[in-house]
C-alpha cells in the first residue's frame, strides 16, 4: 500500500500546485517541495523500518498486487527491493533539488511546470516499482510526456527541435520495447497457456535462441536510447542542452537511469542466454562510450553540452558494468549511477547559475571567475574532480568496482576504460580551468553563489564525498537485490578467459 | 601513544576544512596559525610516537590502526587503515618536520598574496594526503593519498591561477601523473585479482608464496607499479611534468616537488620491494632508467637560465639516484637519500624563493649575481645545501647518502661497474650545475638591486634546515669511517640491510667518488667565474649551440609527446565537434524529407493526370488480382 | 424474347467506360470532362443492369438507381464549381485549375 503512495503523493501533490499558482506563483512550488518531500520521508521509512528483509537475500521490502485487466493477465503489481530503494530514494532528492532551484528561470505558467515535474517524477518511481510488463510499459510511456513539455515549453532557443528529437527518438525505441513485450507474452503464453505479464511468470520463459536475440534486442534498444549509450545518444546532447535546469537534472540524473534499471531488473533476467551472447558487443560499445564521450566532451563549448557527454562517458560504465553481470560490477553500477545523478544534477545546476551570471553558456566566454566566485569554483572543483573519478568520492568507488570486475573477466577489456579515465582527467579540469582560471574579461559585478544555491550544492557535495568516503550504507542496501539478480540469471554472466578467444569470439 | 596515529593525519585535515570553509573571513595571521600549527602539533606527535617506537617498540615492529571498512564487496574490501613500522615512520617524521618548516617559511614568504588563506589550506590537504599516502596499510588507501597529493600538487602549480602558463602547467602535471595512476589502478586490480587481499602486508607475503621469481604475474604487477612511481617521481619518459610544474610558489616546490611527492615512486617501490625482488627483470629496469634520469636530467640542468628549473632538473637527477639504489636492490639506501634530499632539496628551493622574491620575481641565474653580501644568511644557506648536494666529502649529509648508493650498485648481484660509472658521472655533472647557479648567483658582479630582505621566520626555516642537512649524514657512515648504521638498523624490521662492497677495488673507488666532487668544483669555478671567457668561446659553435638548445628543451620529449598524443586527440575533438557518430540522426530526417518531396511531385495540380493516374492503377490492381 | 447475352452487354459497357476515361483524359473543356465522368457512370450502372438481369436479382437495379442520384448530385455540385472556376479564371481549360495545387 506504501508503494501505491509513494506513485500517488507527487501526482496529487502536482494537481494541487497547478492549483495553487492561481493563488500564488511561489505557493505551488512550496507544494511541489513539501509533497516530495514527505514522499522522501515515506521512502526513507521504508528503508528504515525494514532493515532486517534488506539483510536476508531476495526479501522484497514491500509489494503489492491487484487484478487490472485480469483477462489478459495484466495486474498493478507494484515492488521495491534494495536496488528501487535506492533510485526511488535519488529520484525524490532530486526532484525536490530541481524544483527548488529553478524558481527563477520558470516565470511563465508556473503552475502548469510544477504539475509536469511532480508527474514525471511520479511515472519514474513507477518505472522503477513496476514489475508487471504491462504496467511497466504504461510508465515507461507516461514519463516521456510531461518531459516533452517541460522542453519543449521551458527550454532554451533550439528546445522545439530538441524536444521532438527527444519524444521521437525515445517513442520509436519504445515501440520496439513494446514488440518484445508482446512477443514475449505471446510465447510465453503459447507454451503454458497461462497468459500473463508478471515479471515473476515471465522470468523462466523457454525461448529458442533466435527468438531470445530478437527480443532482446527490442528490450536492449529502447534501454539504450534512454541511457544514452553510444552510438544511441544522438537525441541527448540536444534534450539535456536545451532543457530548462530542471528538465536537464531529472534527465540526467534520473531518466538515463531508468534505462539502466531496465537492463538491470528486465533484459538480462529474462534473456540471460540470449545476452550472454550479446554482451561482448554490449561491453564493447560501453567501453566504446566512455573513450568517445570524453572525447567528445573536450571538443564542446557549450557547457551544458559538455556536461551531457560527461554523462554518455559515464553511462558508458554504466553499461559495461552491467553487462560484466557480476557482483561487484552490479554494486559498481548502483553506485555510479546514485553518484552520477549527484554529480551531473551539481553541475547542471552550476552551468544553470553561470548562464544567470554571464549570460551565456559559451565556456569560451568565461575565464578567471574564481577571484569574483571562490565558493562555487570550490564547489565547481569538487564535482569536476567527482567526474574524473578521484577517490575519496562517489564515483571512484563506483568506477574501481565497475573497472575490478571487467578486469576480472577479461584484462584487455579493461585497459580501454582505465584508459579513459586519463581523458576524464582532461575534460574535467579543463572545464573548470576555461571557467575559473585564466585572465579575467572585464564583466559587471557577479555574485558569488549563496542562500538556496550555496545550501543544495554543499548538500549534493557534502553527499557525494559520503558516498566517497563510506559508501557501505548503500552498498548494503542494494546488496541483496544484486544477489538475487544474480542468482535469476547466472547465465547472462560472460566468460571470457583468454584475449585470443575475446578475439575469436568476435561480434556475434 | 601509538593509538593517536590516526589524529596525525586528523589535524591537517582538520585544518584543511577549517581554512576551506572560512578561511576567507579569517585574518592573515590566523590563517598562518591553523595551517602550520595544525602541521606542528602533527609533527610533535609523530617525533614524541617516533621516540616511544624506538624506546618501547610494538610487537613485530609494527602497528596497525584499522579505522572503518571504506567498501565491502567481496572479495574487494579495501579498509581505511594505517601502517606505523620503521619505514613509514621515518618517511613520516620527516614530511612533518620538513612540511611545517615550510609552512613557517610560508607565512612569511606568502604574505601580501591574494590567496593566503587559500595557500594555507591547500598545503594542509597536501600534508594529510602525503600522509595518507605513506601510512596506508591497504592499496586502495594509498592510492587515494597518492591522487590526492596528485590534486594538492595540480592546485599549487595553478596557484596564480590568472596566469595561463601556470594553468598548463598544473594540467599537464595532473594528467601526466595520471598516466602513470592507471598504471597502478591496474597493478592493483592484478594483485587483488591474483592474490584475493588488499591490505598490504598480506599481499607480500602471499606474493611471495604463490608467485615463482620472474612470474608472469610478478613481472607484470611490478611493471605496473613501477611506472605508477616513475611518473609520480618524474621519471624518464613520464618526467615531462615536473620542470613546468615549477610555475607553483616556490614553498610549494619545496614541499611537493622537491621533498615530498616527486619521491613517492621512491616510497611505494621501498613499501612493495618483496614484490620487486620477486621480479629482477623489473628491478634492474627500475634501476637503468634511474641512471638514464640521473644522466640526463644532469645535462638538461646545466643548459638552464632559470633557478627553479635547473632545481628541478636536479630533483630529477636525485631521484634518478634514488631509482638506482632501488633498481639494485639497496632500498634502505634510496630511504636514506630520500630523507637527505628531502632536507637539501628544501632548502635551496626556500633559498630559491628567498632570492627570486628579494629580486622581484627574476627567476634567471645570469641576471642575479653578487648576492653574497646583500643576502648573506641566503647565501651561507645556499651554500651549504649545495655542498651537500653536491656531496662534498666527510662534512656533507649528501656524502654519507650517495656513497651509500654509489658502494651499494658496485656490490649488488644486479648493480656494476656501468652503474657504479653512472653514477661517479652523474655527481661530476651535479656538481658542475650546482657551482654554475651558485656562482652565477652570489658571486660576480651585482646585476640586480635587492628590492626585499628575508625575515625571521624566512631565515629560521632556511637555518633549520641546513643544520640539518649537514648532520642527518651522521646516522649512517660507511665502514671505512667508522661504520654507524643506525638509519639502515632502524629500518632492518622492514627494508633488507644494504650490502656494502669490502675489499681494495671498492675502496679505491670509493675515494675516486669521493674526490670526484672535489674536482667537480675545479673545474665549475674555472669555467664559469675564472676564465668564462674560455666557455663562450665554444659557446659560439653551432653544433654545440644546437646540443645545448636540445638540452634546454629537456631533451625534445614535450614536443614528442604533443605531436604523438596531444595533438591528434585535440584534432579529434575539434573536427568532431558536431559528433559523426550521431549523423544518422540527420540522415533519418533527410531521408524522410527527400521522400516527401519525391511525393508531392506528384501532386501536379492538373485532374486529367489523377484519373489517368486513378485509371492505372485500377488496371495495374485489378490485373494482379485476376493473373494471382 | 431473345435474350441479349450478358457478354454483350459487359462488352458495350466496357467500350462506353473506356470512352469515358479517355474523355476525361483527353479533354481540356471542364464542361466535356463532366459529360465523360456521366459516360463512366451510366457504363457502371449498364453493367449492374446487366449483371442483375443475368442472376434474376433486383440488386442491380437498386444499385442503378444509386449510381443515378450520384450522379445527379455529382453534376449539381460539378456544375457549380464550374461556374465558379469559369468565374475565376475566365475559362473552362481544366489545366487552368492547377494553379490551385498545395
Amino acid at each position: 500500500m506504501m508503494l501505491v503512495w509513494l506513485i500517488g503523493i507527487p501526482l496529487l501533490g502536482g494537481v494541487l500546485a497547478w492549483a495553487a499558482a492561481r493563488v500564488h506563483p511561489r505557493a505551488s512550488q512550496v507544494l511541489s517541495i513539501a509533497a516530495l518531500g514527505i514522499d522522501l520521508c515515506l521512502a526513507l521509512w521504508l528503508r528504515g523500518s525494514h532493515v532486517q528483509a534488506l539483510t536476508q537475500s531476495g526479501a522484497w521490502i514491500a509489494q503489492v498486487q491487484w487484478p487490472w485487466i485480469p483477462r489478459m493477465g495484466i495486474s498493478v503489481h507494484l515492488a521495491m527491493d534494495g536496488l528501487s530503494l535506492l533510485l526511488v530514494v535519488l529520484t525524490l532528492f532530486l526532484g525536490i533539488m530541481s524544483v527548488a532551484v529553478s524558481s527563477s528561470d520558470v516565470r511563465d505558467r508556473p503552475g502548469f511546470f510544477h504539475l509536469n515535474v511532480l508527474w514525471s517524477i511520479s511515472a519514474m518511481i513507477a518505472v522503477f516499482m513496476a514489475l508487471d510488463l504491462f504496467l511497466f510499459y504504461v510508465a515507461w510511456e507516461l514519463m516521456l510526456v510531461p518531459m516533452y513539455f517541460i522542453i519543449a515549453l521551458w527550454g532554451s532557443e533550439n528546445r522545439i527541435r530538441a524536444a521532438v528529437k527527444f519524444f521521437v527518438f525515445t517513442q520509436a525505441s519504445s515501440l520496439f520495447l513494446l514488440i518484445a513485450i508482446l512477443g514475449l507474452y505471446f510465447v510465453h503464453g503459447n507454451a503454458t497457456g497461462n497468459y500473463s505479464f508478471d515479471y515473476a511468470a515471465l522470468l523462466h520463459t523457454a525461448l529458442s535462441h533466435r527468438a531470445g536475440v530478437w527480443l532482446m534486442l527490442g528490450f536492449f534498444l529502447a534501454f539504450a536510447v534512454k541511457l544514452g549509450v553510444f552510438p544511441f545518444h544522438g537525441w541527448l546532447p540536444d534534450a539535456y542542452g536545451e532543457a530548462p535546469l530542471a528538465g536537464s537534472i531529472l534527465l540526467a540524473g534520473v531518466m538515463a537511469k531508468t534505462g539502466a534499471y531496465g537492463l538491470i531488473r528486465f533484459c538480462l533476467p529474462l534473456f540471460p542466454q540470449a545476452s550472454n551472447s550479446f554482451s561482448l558487443a554490449a561491453m564493447i560499445l560501453g567501453a566504446a562510450a566512455i573513450v568517445y564521450g570524453a572525447l567528445m566532451a573536450l571538443g564542446q563549448t557549450d557547457l551544458k553540452r559538455l556536461i551531457a557527454y560527461t554523462s554518455v562517458s559515464h553511462m558508458g560504465f554504466v553499461l559495461l558494468g552491467i553487462y560484466v553481470w557480476g557482483q561487484l560490477s552490479l554494486q559498481g553500477v548502483v553506485l555510479q549511477m546514485i553518484s552520477h545523478g549527484i554529480t551531473a544534477g551539481a553541475l547542471f545546476m552550476i552551468a544553470a547559475g553561470l548562464e544567470k551570471r554571464i549570460g551565456t553558456r559559451d565556456i569560451t566566454r568565461y575565464g578567471g571567475l574564481w577571484h569574483v566566485t571562490p565558493r562555487l569554483g570550490g564547489i565547481t572543483l569538487v564535482f569536476a574532480l567527482a567526474l574524473m573519478g578521484l577517490p575519496g568520492l562517489g564515483t571512484f568507488v563506483g568506477e574501481v568496482l565497475i573497472l575490478l570486475d571487467t578486469f576480472r573477466l577479461s584484462i584487455p577489456l579493461a585497459v580501454i576504460p582505465i584508459a579513459g579515465t586519463v581523458f576524464a582527467v582532461v575534460y574535467s579540469l579543463w572545464m573548470v580551468q576555461r571557467i575559473f582560471m585564466g585572465e579575467s574579461a572585464p564583466r559587471p559585478h557577479i555574485a558569488d553563489c549563496r542562500g538556496r544555491e550555496l545550501l543544495s550544492l554543499g548538500i549534493m557535495a557534502a553527499l557525494i564525498v559520503w558516498l566517497g568516503v563510506y559508501p557501505k550504507p548503500f552498498l548494503d542496501t542494494s546488496a541483496p537485490a544484486v544477489t538475487e539478480l544474480r542468482q535469476s540469471a547466472p547465465e547472462a554472466r560472460p566468460v571470457i578467459t583468454s584475449p585470443r578467444e575475446l578475439l575469436a569470439r568476435g561480434l556475434p | 601513544m601509538l593509538n593517536c596515529l590516526w589524529i596525525v593525519i586528523a589535524l591537517p585535515l582538520a585544518g584543511f576544512a577549517l581554512l576551506a570553509l572560512a578561511g576567507s573571513r579569517m585574518p592573515g595571521r590566523l590563517c598562518a596559525l591553523v595551517g602550520a600549527g595544525t602541521v606542528g602539533i602533527s609533527a610533535a606527535l609523530a617525533l614524541a610516537m617516533g621516540v616511544s617506537f624506538a624506546v618501547s617498540p610494538p610487537e613485530g615492529r609494527q602497528f596497525t590502526q584499522t579505522l572503518w571498512s571504506w567498501m565491502s564487496v567481496p572479495p574487494f574490501s579495501p579498509e581505511v587503515s594505517l601502517r606505523l613500522d620503521p619505514l613509514s615512520l621515518v618517511s613520516v617524521c620527516v614530511i612533518l618536520v620538513v612540511a611545517f618548516l615550510i609552512m613557517l617559511y610560508s607565512s612569511e614568504f606568502m604574505s601580501g598574496d591574494e590567496g593566503y588563506s587559500r595557500f594555507f589550506s591547500y598545503m594542509d590537504l597536501f600534508v594529510a594526503a602525503m600522509l595518507v599516502l605513506v601510512l596506508a596499510n591497504d592499496l586502495v588507501f594509498l592510492y587515494l593519498g597518492w591522487e590526492g597529493v596528485g590534486l594538492c600538487s595540480f592546485l599549487l602549480i595553478g596557484f596564480w591561477y590568472k596566469v595561463p602558463k601556470n594553468v598548463v602547467a598544473a594540467r599537464k602535471a595532473f594528467l601526466v601523473t595520471r598516466v602513470g595512476d592507471a598504471a597502478l589502478l591496474a597493478g592493483i586490480f592484478l594483485v587483488v585479482n591474483k592474490l584475493g587481499t588488499l591490505s598490504i602486508p598480506e599481499v607480500l607475503s602471499r606474493a611471495a608464496v604463490s608467485w615463482p621469481a620472474n612470474s608472469g604475474a610478478a613481472n607484470a604487477a611490478a611493471a605496473l607499479f613501477a611506472v605508477g612511481a616513475a611518473a609520480k617521481s618524474a621519471q624518464i619518459p613520464l618526467h615531462v611534468w615536473l620542470p613546468d610544474a615549477m610555475a607553483g610558489p616556490s614553498p610549494v616546490s619545496a614541499l611537493i616537488h622537491a621533498a615530498t611527492m616527486v619521491t613517492a615512486g621512491v616510497y611505494l617501490v621501498a613499501r612493495l620491494h618483496p614484490l620487486f625482488t620477486l621480479s629482477p627483470q623489473v628491478l634492474f629496469g627500475v634501476a637503468i632508467v634511474g641512471a638514464v634520469t640521473l644522466l640526463a636530467a644532469g645535462l638538461a640542468a646545466l643548459a638552464q637560465r632559470d633557478i627553479k628549473r635547473i632545481l628541478a632538473y636536479s630533483t630529477m637527477s636525485q631521484i634518478g639516484y634514488m631509482f638506482l639504489a632501488l633498481g639494485v636492490g639497496a632500498f634502505s639506501a634510496a630511504e636514506f637519500h630520500f630523507v637527505v634530499h628531502a632536507f637539501f632539496k628544501s632548502l635551496l628551493f626556500l633559498g630559491a624563493g628567498a632570492v627570486i622574491r628579494g629580486l622581484n620575481q627574476e627567476h634567471d641565474i645570469f641576471k642575479m649575481g653578487g648576492l653574497r653580501r646583500a643576502m648573506p644568511g641566503t647565501f651561507w644557506t645556499f651554500a651549504i645545501g649545495v655542498c651537500s648536494l653536491c656531496a662534498l666529502p666527510l662534512v656533507t649529509a649528501g656524502f654519507y647518502s650517495k656513497d651509500l648508493i654509489l658502494s651499494s650498485a658496485l656490490a649488488a648481484h644486479q648493480g656494476g661497474i656501468w652503474l657504479w660509472l653512472a653514477g661517479v658521472i652523474g655527481a661530476f655533472i651535479t656538481t658542475l650545475y650546482a657551482f654554475r647557479m651558485l656562482f652565477a648567483v652570489f658571486f660576480g658582479e651585482v646585476r640586480t638591486q635587492v628590492s626585499k630582505g628575508s625575515g625571521r621566520n624566512m631565515t629560521l626555516a632556511l637555518v633549520v634546515l641546513s643544520l640539518f642537512s649537514v648532520i642527518a649524514g651522521f646516522c649512517q657512515m660507511p665502514s671505512g669511517l667508522g661504520g654507524v648504521s643506525l638509519f639502515a638498523d632502524f629500518l632492518a624490521p622492514t627494508l633488507p640491510q644494504v650490502r656494502e662492497g669490502v675489499g681494495r677495488l671498492q675502496g679505491s673507488l670509493s675515494l675516486v667518488a669521493a674526490i670526484v666532487p672535489l674536482v667537480g668544483i675545479m673545474v665549475a669555478w674555472t669555467m664559469y667565474l675564472h676564465r668564462p671567457r674560455f666557455l663562450q668561446g665554444y659557446a659560439r659553435l653551432p653544433a654545440l649551440a644546437a646540443v645545448h638548445g636540445f638540452a634546454k628543451q629537456g631533451f625534445g620529449f614535450d614536443a614528442l609527446y604533443d605531436y604523438c598524443f596531444v595533438k591528434p586527440v585535440v584534432y579529434l575533438s575539434r573536427v568532431n565537434r558536431r559528433d559523426v557518430s550521431i549523423a544518422y540522426v540527420g540522415a533519418i530526417s533527410r531521408v524522410a524529407e527527400a521522400l516527401h518531396y519525391l511525393l508531392s511531385m506528384t501532386q501536379t495540380g492538373r485532374v486529367r493526370w489523377y484519373a489517368a493516374g486513378v485509371g492505372i492503377g485500377a488496371v495495374v490492381l485489378i490485373g494482379i488480382g485476376v493473373l494471382l | 424474347m431473345a435474350t441479349v447475352p450478358l457478354s454483350h452487354a459487359l462488352l458495350l459497357s466496357a467500350a462506353l467506360f473506356a470512352i469515358g476515361l479517355a474523355g476525361v483524359i483527353t479533354r481540356r473543356n471542364m464542361i466535356l470532362v463532366l459529360l465523360s465522368a456521366e459516360i463512366m457512370l451510366n457504363a457502371a450502372g449498364l453493367a449492374f443492369v446487366a449483371a442483375g438481369s443475368r442472376w434474376l436479382a433486383p440488386d442491380g437495379q437498386i444499385m442503378f438507381l444509386f449510381i443515378l442520384t450520384t450522379a445527379a448530385v455529382e453534376v449539381s455540385i460539378g456544375l457549380a464549381l464550374v461556374l465558379r472556376q469559369n468565374h475565376l479564371a475566365k475559362s473552362l481549360d481544366i489545366d487552368a485549375a492547377g494553379s490551385m495545387k498545395g
